[in-house]
């Protein structure tokens, strides 16, 4: 997967960020275009190439759900933005309760449900540590295929996160 | 054996760090030294003179004076727009629009007409000789800023400005990216840094971790229509009610008088940075207005000017992922932030004292420099990396637009798209790209239309086109694509919306090399002339001198014979003429002067004053 390969690391869902950062560092020493503005016109382009790839790797490594969804879909796993109706049927009951409570405007049954919703996002990010460890260890596509289950979730909880949060900025 | 190298290839050309502000301009140049500057600041403001010759820096803005339709200023307003976008600016900046087509403006300017780009050219070309006269060789490659808020279009025009002016733009640097690059130089700091930079025309606020020589910057935002002149338009226009109320008469539109109350409000502006109390006065036409301003009022007055910068700073740290706490340093950027009450805000704001230590109207040509130092390689261990201000997405369906590089990526960025054909053997794909941070293509900017050519005819749906956008180091937009089938690279037209194309700028350039002969032509003219006149005036003397007097008859006469013929020739385009009869004229009165210097050594043994 080339956006490992450039930053000299091995496919791994867990990654130590500062690490990371010293490699982008030292690679964008090795790679800017700014080393290479009197060198001829396509080493010049190859440079941009380079670190276009670079910048565009370490952009999408550093955060864990973007570094997860880039090693699905370099496994073949289609990623594609899940429609709304398909709610995730554990979730059926708190969302007719949130909906609810917004079109009511029920202000403590709303930042109730703001408080249940960021406490399942955090059990699922605790859940997705777990997960991209185990393939760290061996790369099987059915932990991928969990892995997949646990985003789409997460994707969920954030819209309504979202729905939560503008209701009560407004 | 090994054998010495020697490099018997020149030095490469130097490369100099360039500031072309909306109000002032500055070169510099980085040395073992350091950074430093080249000559005196240039104020960005460009004119046609009389006899239709240029006129830049000083000398145009003291025609602004006299001929204001002569002069044009803050042109840095107009790069990159069309007409429909400057409509605003017009109710606030006398710019005469000469007409031009929704991609560009022209402007009116004595019998003139310039693109924003060519006014931007005459400041660099200035620029350029100043610093070729300070270094003692030509420059012909520079690192030119920019607002870190600029677009595509605007950043295209500010290399088309280089082009025209014969210099090859290395590097297009972010203002305040330059300023954090001319103060993290000697301190070398690990830490975060904000940069304010309040100009004349525009507001940026970047926001930069310092890790080892990296100068990394995490969000940038700010307002390209945001500066020191809102606060002259706003004492501009007080001042002129004022005026209308106690003359009866209103003022607006004389431009000359509007001009003169324009050079008054900014001294005024400027000394109540320092002082509580100033007046600001206009002597027109034998009438004088005079009006007390207080640093108090003026505060009151520019709050809401001052308050428009907080939304971005609050905006770009949010961007940054940062809270003011994190801050570790302030760094003060443009000549608005002398202004206390910008002080005060900041201060308030980033709860950190600001950097003032380099002067605000020099830091960003310094940085320049510095930058100019990294890229011809003699600035080791420093690496700048920027972002891109604005997001980049093409246009879909229902005019939507689908993101593709977010705001505050790290340039170069690039993403790879695949498109197809909706129709059967479909031909051509027109691809829109806009830049701007809405969701609608109604609010966003219109940066180019792209338009792939000759695919081959399938059924619908089935050509896999690779679409490469690219966002490169000057935080410009490049295009490429391929057949993913075959392969092979597709033709992309690119139809900027705004802007001037590849053709128009070469005829600019090719324009101003026969601008640049007749100019130093001109030169030569006018100095033949000032030297005629210098001949002329010390004959007019010697005729008094007794020495006259004395000379043969025969050679008075050659010499009232050659004196007649200078002057004759004395307004011809011929410098070569004019240059011959000076010397004719010398040779004629060769004796004359011997006969003078003799008197006036006699004059001198006799101890009686000669004059």
């Amino acid at each position: 997967m080339q956006y490992f390969d450039v930053l000299g690391l091995a496919p791994r869902l867990a990654l130590d960020l500062k690490d990371l950062e010293k490699r982008f560092y030292a690679k964008s020493r090795e790679l800017h275009p700014d080393r290479f503005v009197r060198a001829p016109h396509a080493e010049q382009q190859r440079a941009l190439e380079l670190s276009a790839l670079l910048n565009d790797a370490y952009r999408t490594l550093r955060e864990p759900i973007a570094r997860a969804e880039y090693v699905l879909k370099n496994s073949g796993f289609d990623i594609g933005e899940q429609r709304s109706k398909d709610v995730p049927p554990e979730l059926l009951e708190e969302v007719f309760e949130l909906n609810m409570a917004l079109e009511e405007a029920d202000q403590p049954q709303i930042e109730a449900a703001g408080v249940r919703f960021d406490k399942l996002r955090a059990e699922i990010d605790q859940e997705l540590a777990t997960r991209f460890g185990q393939w760290d260890q061996a790369a099987e596509t059915g932990t991928l295929a969990q892995i997949r289950g646990l985003l789409n979730r997460r994707r969920y909880i954030e819209n309504l996160l979202r729905d939560v949060n503008v209701h009560l900025s407004n | 054996m090994s054998t010495f190298q020697i490099d018997f290839g020149g030095a490469p050309s130097k490369v100099v760090g360039i500031d072309l502000g909306t109000t002032n301009s500055l070169v510099a140049y980085m040395d073992l030294t350091g950074p430093r500057v080249l000559g005196p600041i240039v104020p960005s403001v460009v004119a046609v003179r009389a006899d239709g010759t240029f006129a830049v820096g000083e000398e145009a803005r003291a025609l602004l004076l006299t001929a204001p339709d002569r002069a044009v200023y803050s042109a840095k307003r107009l790069m990159g727009r069309g007409v429909e976008d400057i409509q605003e600016e017009l109710k606030l900046f006398p710019f005469h629009v000469s007409g031009g087509t929704e991609s560009v403006i022209r402007l009116q300017v004595g019998e003139k007409t310039m693109t924003p780009p060519e006014v931007g050219a005459q400041v660099l070309r200035k620029l350029k000789e100043q610093a070729e006269a300070e270094l003692g060789e030509t420059v012909s490659q520079a690192v030119v800023t920019v607002p870190a808020y600029f677009n595509d279009a605007q950043r295209q025009a500010t290399k088309d400005s280089g082009r025209i002016a014969g210099l090859d733009v290395l590097r297009l640097v972010n203002e305040p990216t330059a300023a954090a690059l001319a103060y993290g130089l000697d301190k070398r700091n690990e830490g975060t840094i904000a940069v304010y930079d309040l100009g004349g025309g525009t507001f940026d606020v970047s926001i930069l971790k310092l890790h080892d020589g990296i100068f990394e910057v995490l969000a940038t935002n700010g307002d390209t229509h945001l500066g020191g002149d809102d606060i002259d338009n706003l004492l501009i226009r007080i001042a002129l009610e004022d005026i209308a109320s106690e003359w009866g008469q209103d003022i607006a539109g004389n431009q000359e008088a509007v001009q003169l109350l324009r050079r008054n409000v900014i001294a005024a502006k400027e000394q109540l940075s320092f002082a509580p109390l100033t007046t600001i006065e206009l002597d027109y036409q034998g009438r004088q207005y005079k009006r007390e301003l207080t640093r108090e009022l003026l505060e009151k007055l520019i709050t809401p000017i001052v308050d428009r910068t907080l939304g971005p700073c609050r905006a770009c740290l949010k961007d940054a992922g940062l809270t003011v706490e994190q801050i570790d340093e302030v760094v003060l950027v443009g000549g608005s932030t002398r202004i206390p009450l910008v002080r005060h805000a900041v201060r308030n704001l980033f709860k950190a004292e600001p950097h003032t230590e380099l002067n605000p109207d020099e830091v960003v040509a310094l940085g320049a420099a510095v930058q100019a130092g990294v890229l011809a390689g003699d600035v080791a261990d420093t690496l700048l990396l920027d972002v891109t201000p604005l997001s980049l997405g093409i246009e879909t369906m229902g005019g939507v637009v689908a993101k593709l590089i977010h705001r505050n990526s790290t340039i170069p960025a690039s993403v790879t798209e695949q498109f197809t054909t909706s129709i059967d053997g479909q031909r051509n794909v027109l691809i829109h790209v806009l830049q701007g941070e809405r969701e609608l293509v109604k609010d966003c900017r219109s940066l180019a239309r792209f338009e792939l050519k000759d695919l081959p005819p399938l059924p619908a749906g089935l050509a896999r086109i690779e679409v490469k956008f690219m966002i490169d180091a000057n935080g410009i937009l490049q295009v490429t694509a391929r057949d993913a089938r075959s392969g092979q690279e597709t033709t992309v037209e690119v139809k900027p919306s705004y802007g001037l194309t590849d053709e128009q700028v070469e005829a600019m350039i090719m324009e101003s090399i026969t601008h640049a002969e007749d100019d130093f032509r001109e030169r030569q003219v006018r100095e033949a002339r000032v030297e005629a006149d210098n001949m002329l005036l010390a004959i007019e003397k010697a005729k008094q001198n007794e020495a006259w007097f004395t000379l043969p008859e025969a050679e008075r006469d050659e010499a009232t014979r050659a004196l007649n013929e200078l002057l004759m020739v004395y307004h011809s385009d011929d410098h070569h003429l004019i240059l011959a009869h000076i010397e004719k004229l010398n040779q004629a009165t060769m004796s004359l002067a011997e006969n003078m210097m003799n008197t006036a050594v006699q004059g001198a043994l006799r101890g009686t004053k000669i004059d």
